[in-house]
């Protein structure tokens, strides 16, 4: 038993095989027969990663050239620097999903329409 | 904190189609975060990022970053310090009057640019997208290690793994060495207050002569 993580979430998972469910649950890339997918972007997964429903999700990162960080069995499946790049530079603004105090969920793409001052701070 | 600064903005710009969106780095959100969002009572959104994930999309480094967005969705202004300069490193001894006075002059200049932008009555402050798209900080595969490093142990810490946590901590810290938020959100990790210590002054002081933050490139921001 280990825990993967990724940026949309995390799941126990057995051994190196992770389903296409538990994947997109984890880092929001979907694993279809053409390839692992997000919007209407599909990277080629090799046949020989994998198994039945499922991937090598590790060893599939690691041929993408994205990070794999590990702590113990457990294991965080990064977002690949280009993907990343694309998306600052591709022409819309990257959108989010993040809980105010009340823990209401507001997204950036709420306020298409509005100008926005999209700004960092921090208590410390 | 710069909480009121943004609701007065808002209030002033809200009715033209304007909306300040702050994000709050802030791994132990929402304790840390909790008094001083109740102190500003802000009508915009104002949203906790335990992760750090908006500094993992935007490329940020610091705090305050801004990105300025238009009603597309587009970026016209890709993430910079929001009209904030170096003059706080003499804040310990005091600030020279001089350098007060440019301070409060350059981010009140930043905050007109705001206004001229939303009021489409200065189009020079604003990139195209194209433009803003060349000049944004594009991730590198340091930086995408670095977040992995970085968000990996936001989720240790919650798990109360926290040597590991630190760990990760110091990877995602040595990938992106340019980020204030790592280091700061690291110390601050190790013990509340220690981000705003004599640590963080000893680090700004071995800047020497660069910047902790970089000028925004605007024009007639600084002159006198």
């Amino acid at each position: 038993m280990a825990t993967l993580v990724g940026p949309s979430g995390a799941a126990t998972v057995e051994g190196n095989h992770v389903d296409g469910g538990t994947l997109a649950e984890v880092v929001g890339w979907e694993l279809k027969a053409e390839g692992l997918c997000r919007g209407d972007v599909c990277l080629l997964v090799p046949d020989d990663l994998r198994s039945g429903d499922g991937v090598d999700a590790a060893a599939l990162w690691d041929r993408l050239g994205w990070p794999v960080v590990r702590a113990g069995d457990d294991l965080y499946l990064g977002a690949g620097a280009e993907v990343r790049a694309q998306a600052l530079t591709g022409g819309v603004a990257p959108d989010f999903t993040l809980r105010d105090l009340q823990g209401e969920p507001h997204s950036l793409s709420d306020h298409r329409g509005k100008k926005v001052l999209l700004v960092s701070w921090a208590p410390w | 904190m710069d909480l009121p600064v943004w609701q007065a903005l808002q209030d002033e710009l809200a009715g033209d189609g304007f909306t300040v969106i702050a994000v709050s780095f802030d791994t132990r959100a929402p304790d840390e975060s909790r008094p001083w969002i109740q102190a500003a009572a802000p009508t915009y959104p104002c949203l906790l990022d335990p992760e750090h994930e908006v500094a993992d999309l935007y490329n940020m480094v610091n705090v305050p970053n801004a990105v300025w967005i238009d009603e597309d969705g587009r970026i016209v202004r890709p993430s910079e310090a929001a009209g904030t300069g170096d003059e706080f490193r003499t804040m310990l001894t005091g600030i020279p009057p001089d350098d007060l006075a440019r301070m409060v002059r350059r981010r009140e200049r930043y905050i007109q640019a705001i206004r001229d932008w939303v009021r489409g009555t200065a189009g020079d402050v604003v990139y195209t997208p194209e433009a803003a798209a060349a000049r944004a900080r594009a991730h590198t595969p340091d930086d995408a290690l670095a977040f992995a490093h970085f968000r990996f142990a936001t989720w240790l810490a919650r798990q109360g793994r926290d040597d590991e946590a630190h760990a990760h901590l110091g990877e995602a810290r040595r990938h992106k060495p340019e980020s204030w938020a790592f280091r700061r959100q690291s110390w601050e990790l190790e013990e509340v207050g220690k981000a705003g210590g004599p640590d963080f002054w000893d680090a700004v002081a071995a800047l020497g002569e660069e910047p902790y933050y970089p000028l925004p490139e605007m024009e007639r921001l600084d002159e006198p």
